[in-house]
């Protein structure tokens, strides 16, 4: 299993960079991953996208679609796309510390 | 170029068929394309025109008919021949269960997935020669279409673009 330093703490990843164990991330390590990502800064409204993921993905045991982050989470398909441009669920997921999302939708 | 660093950067997909199972592959194709940060653009010919008419797209069915591959009840189940296929209200039948399988999956009614991907940066547009076949007027489209092109303008957008057709 690789792992990378990522805000001075060494951490399991995968391949692509995802982190493989939830225990690990702390905010200060989404942030490093969000600056890797070129996304700075952080505001609050990116926040409430990665809290989202995080709090479905505890209940639910699986990666929300687009569509429940749009229906669940209340979070807009359009500002979802403006905050995190090119892949933002993928992005997202990474910087929130989860799995690469798996669904087609 | 579209495939420089073995990337993909922009897709240009063709929808020509009014079915279920026409429209939802391209429904699909673009919108997991704007998820990988690709470009897309849809360009709806033919019946396919019917996934952006906003009477209509609410009411698309799957082909029981000339459908070999076509099975009941699931998709394990028995052939379906083209006989019963076509036993008035199978295709609603069979659109109805396929359905509920699409929900579980998250994947949208049509006209909702429409919205997602024109919100998700993605270009909705019709072909000119169906638009003036079919004899259909702006008021027929849903919103997010964003215009009616001839099949030159299509090529030119679609310029650096894998072209699919669905």
């Amino acid at each position: 299993m690789p792992s990378a330093t990522i805000a001075g703490v060494t951490v399991d990843v995968n391949e692509e960079g995802f982190m493989t164990d939830r225990g690990q991330w702390t905010r200060a390590i989404g942030e490093a991953i969000a600056a890797e990502l070129g996304m700075t800064p952080m505001t609050d409204s990116h926040w409430k996208v990665i809290d989202f993921l995080q709090k479905d993905y505890a209940e639910q045991g699986v990666m929300p679609s687009i569509r429940r982050v749009k229906n669940a989470g209340g979070i807009p398909t359009k500002e979802l796309y403006a905050l995190y441009p090119d892949g933002p669920l993928k992005k997202a997921s990474r910087i929130a510390g989860l799995p690469k999302p798996s669904s087609c939708i | 170029m579209s495939e420089a660093n073995g990337k993909i950067k922009k897709v240009s997909l063709v929808c020509s068929k009014g079915s279920l199972e026409g429209i939802y592959p391209a429904l699909i194709m673009a919108n997991g394309a704007r998820m990988e940060g690709i470009e897309a653009s849809i360009f709806f010919t033919f019946f396919g025109l019917y996934a952006v008419l906003k009477k209509f797209n609410t009411k698309i069915k799957i082909a029981t008919v000339g459908n070999p591959a076509m099975r009941v009840p699931d998709a394990k189940g028995m052939p379906l021949p083209t006989i019963l296929g076509a036993i008035p209200g199978m295709s609603t039948f069979a659109t109805r269960m396929m359905q509920k399988e699409m929900e579980q999956l998250d994947i949208p009614p049509i006209p909702e997935f429409i919205e997602m991907i024109r919100d998700a940066g993605g270009h909705l547009y019709a072909c000119k020669a169906t638009v003036d076949m079919f004899h259909l007027k702006p008021e027929d489209f849903c919103d997010e279409l964003e215009k009616v092109l001839t099949v030159g303008e299509f090529y030119e957008l679609s310029a650096g673009a894998q072209i699919i057709f669905t």
